[in-house]
């Protein structure tokens, strides 16, 4: 094993996955709100943001899917040791970790049952740019109306309909993370 | 009608303060160590560890310190602790054949290879009160005999040579696990085992006790009681390799049981098992005995709706946790579901009254 | 790094022993042996549970039996070494003595510490097992026939 991706995870974990869980709350319930998130040095192409994300929510029940470029031995490993997590398709996946065209189609996630609407996927997309503009959001945690940088609209439109079910997404860009539950109307 | 109150601060802060002051006891008498209760009520500690599911000598007798011997509470302080630990994962089988015996009997086999191990049992003793113990005093070292040092075979190994019993084959499947979904109905016997493994052990020795006296009867022998040490290892994926993680002691019963053949199976003896962390006989042969009763499907055999052969009874009412919590929560505030009984018996006395009253007029 | 068999089996022999010691045990011998070297932690130790399984029947499918408590670290030594250790119970001193001794092993002072620690770690081990199988060898039963009935 290549023992470098045994480095870069949380120094002091119980604080720091503290506040870095505060910040995924935030951003959960803030959509539209971009956060910023430190405390791990991650092996490429993992940005920070994902990273630090998948330390705070990962463990060994949640199973992680790495779509795409993302799927590397390197984050493979530096996952496995810092959080525990199994590896699994999109179908069975807790969490899925990749470039918003790697991860498509969406339908290929569990969004949850009338009955366990929580037994859904929460997808961390990586993108190039996160920024208060372009799409509109509306729904609950936005006062009147939010902007974020989305990839698309069509695709979170057709999982806002699955309501009390569908996927909820956290974007990340560096050390930035915004995030996108399905409660949220996009246009 | 809703009332809506607040108070009682201040009570329950002096009901804790005088709680631990009781606890304490009186404060001429020395303290209890956790490290005596860990030795010398080691009983009580193994069975908070059972039933708490969590192997910690020392929490356990923490827990039974704090709770003041209420072993009940013991095993709910463990339980509620455990749920704060991160679980690393799951560790291989352990291998009961490899077990460093203390104890090991027979009551089917005489002459068992490995021979008739009574170890540090109560059986022999005459349940006479020993006063030498009020007082203090050394206790004579036990003695000791050259003891060979291979592992002690399972003696349901000897009927299986004759196929005479049915066998437990080997099988991978994951298992699935009650901490971490819901127990539902119907449940596979691994998860019927981890149910039991846990259970509370006086709901468990009733079963078991009621299929003795024919209520699912299954003609149970203890084929095998054994109690000793068994590594723990696991794979750790940082190693790409398994590791010893520590070691634990095991009760484990395996019974014998008549059986007389069904549609679909051939008559043979078939087999009840126990598996309890701790030296926990009792409950291990409890364990045996209904897991025997709650395989009657799989055997063919016929319902004569015994409770111990419900395993949605038995399962959903043996965890001694869920059980004290639901009960226990009824003699806490329910001063507005009350009021609302009340207003309705109030309202149906006045309705019946008026009835008579009609009645009578007329 | 890559471990021959041999090397999996001997390193696998001190993380199972050390993991099994009784506490504060392998942390005075270790201190004892040498000077602790300077480290970086990859993984702080952290107190968790691992869920421990039997077999229905001893040897039929997996079931899950309940958790014990585990405490486990991973650093690497200032030279490069990585250590890992997984222990029973919660001690975070013992698991970083742990570590230490598993990564020191992969260095030239692995002959001192095999003296110093980890035989003496077996030899406790051993002694104290010998004294419990004697101890239950002496509870064995010898029988002998009276008289064999006829009926």
């Amino acid at each position: 094993m290549n023992t470098q991706v045994l480095d870069g995870g949380f120094a002091d974990p119980a604080p720091q996955a503290a506040r870095a869980f505060r910040a995924v709350m935030e951003a959960m319930a803030r959509p539209g709100t971009i956060h910023c998130l430190s405390g791990a040095t991650p092996p490429a192409p993992l940005s920070v943001a994902a990273a630090v994300a998948i330390l705070t929510l990962c463990d060994t029940d949640t199973p992680v899917y790495l779509a795409g470029d993302m799927d590397t031995p390197d984050v493979r490993a530096w996952i496995a040791f810092h959080t525990g997590a199994p590896f699994s398709g999109p179908a069975t996946c807790a969490f899925a970790l990749g470039r918003w065209d790697d991860l498509a189609p969406l339908s290929a996630y569990p969004i949850g049952s009338a009955d366990y609407p929580d037994r859904s996927a929460t997808l961390i997309v990586a993108v190039d740019a996160l920024e208060n503009s372009s799409q509109n959001l509306q729904g609950p945690g936005i006062q009147n109306t939010a902007r974020l940088s989305l990839p698309e609209i069509p695709a979170f439109q057709a999982n806002h309909a699955h309501f009390p079910c569908g996927l909820d997404f956290l974007f990340t860009c560096d050390d930035r993370i915004a995030g996108l539950p399905r409660s949220t109307e996009v246009s | 009608m809703y009332v809506a109150v607040k108070g009682g601060e201040r009570a329950i802060e002096n009901a804790h303060a005088w709680l631990a002051e009781e606890r304490r006891g009186d404060p001429s008498v020395p303290e209890l160590t956790i490290a005596q209760i860990r030795e010398q009520l080691s009983l009580s500690v193994n069975r908070v560890m059972a039933e708490g599911s969590l192997y910690d000598p020392d929490l356990a007798a923490l827990a039974i310190k704090q709770a003041r011997g209420d072993l009940i509470e013991a095993v709910f302080l463990i339980r509620a602790y455990r749920t704060t630990l991160p679980r690393f994962g799951a560790s291989a089988p352990v291998a009961t054949a490899d077990m460093a015996c203390d104890r090991r009997v027979s009551a089917t086999f005489k002459d068992v290879p490995g021979g008739q191990v009574l170890g540090p049992t109560f059986d022999y003793t005459h349940r006479l009160l020993d006063f030498k113990l009020a007082a203090e005093g050394e206790t004579p070292p036990a003695p000791q005999r050259e003891a060979d040092p291979a592992p002690v075979p399972h003696v349901t190994g000897f009927l299986n040579q004759e196929g005479l019993i049915e066998e437990a084959p080997h099988d991978d499947t994951p298992p699935p696990d009650l901490t971490r979904e819901p127990l539902k109905m119907p449940a596979d016997r691994s998860l019927r085992l981890q149910a039991l493994s846990r259970a509370d052990e006086g709901f468990t020795l009733g079963l078991a006790y009621s299929t003795q006296r024919g209520y699912g009867r299954n003609h149970a022998f203890v084929g095998e009681l054994r109690i000793g040490t068994v590594p723990v290892e696991m794979e750790i994926p940082e190693l790409g390799f398994a590791i010893e993680i520590g070691e634990v002691t095991l009760t484990e019963c395996e019974t014998v049981n008549q059986f007389t053949g069904s549609k679909t199976e051939p008559p043979q003896f078939t087999r009840g098992y126990g598996l309890v962390f701790g030296q926990t006989e009792r409950k291990a042969i409890s364990m045996a005995l209904v897991d025997r009763a709650l395989r009657w499907e799989e055997l063919g055999e016929d319902d004569t709706g015994a409770p111990a052969q419900d395993a949605e009874f038995v399962l959903y009412h043996a965890d001694n946790i869920q059980a004290t919590g639901f009960l226990e929560h009824i003699k806490l505030p329910h001063y507005v579901d009350f009021q609302s009984e009340l207003e309705l018996v109030r309202k149906l006395r006045r309705d019946v009254q008026s009835t008579q009253t009609k009645e009578a007029a007329e | 790094m890559n471990e021959t068999t041999a090397d999996i089996s001997a390193r696998k022999a001190w993380m199972g022993l050390m993991a099994k010691a009784p506490a504060a045990r392998v942390g005075a011998l270790l201190d004892g042996a040498c000077a602790r070297p300077d480290f970086k932690w990859l993984r702080p130790p952290e107190v968790g549970s691992v869920m421990v399984r039997g077999r229905a029947g001893g040897t039929g499918a997996p079931f899950n039996l309940g958790e014990m408590t585990v405490t486990r670290c991973a650093l690497r030594l200032a030279s490069g070494e990585v250590g890992h250790a997984y222990i029973q119970g919660r001690s975070k001193a013992d698991a970083e003595a742990a570590a230490l001794i598993d990564a020191l092993m992969q260095t030239g002072q692995a002959a001192t510490l095999q003296t110093a620690v980890l035989d003496v770690l077996a030899a406790d081990r051993a002694a104290l097992t010998k004294v419990r199988a004697e101890k239950a060898a002496a509870t064995k039963v010898d029988f002998f026939t009276m008289v064999r009935g006829e009926d």
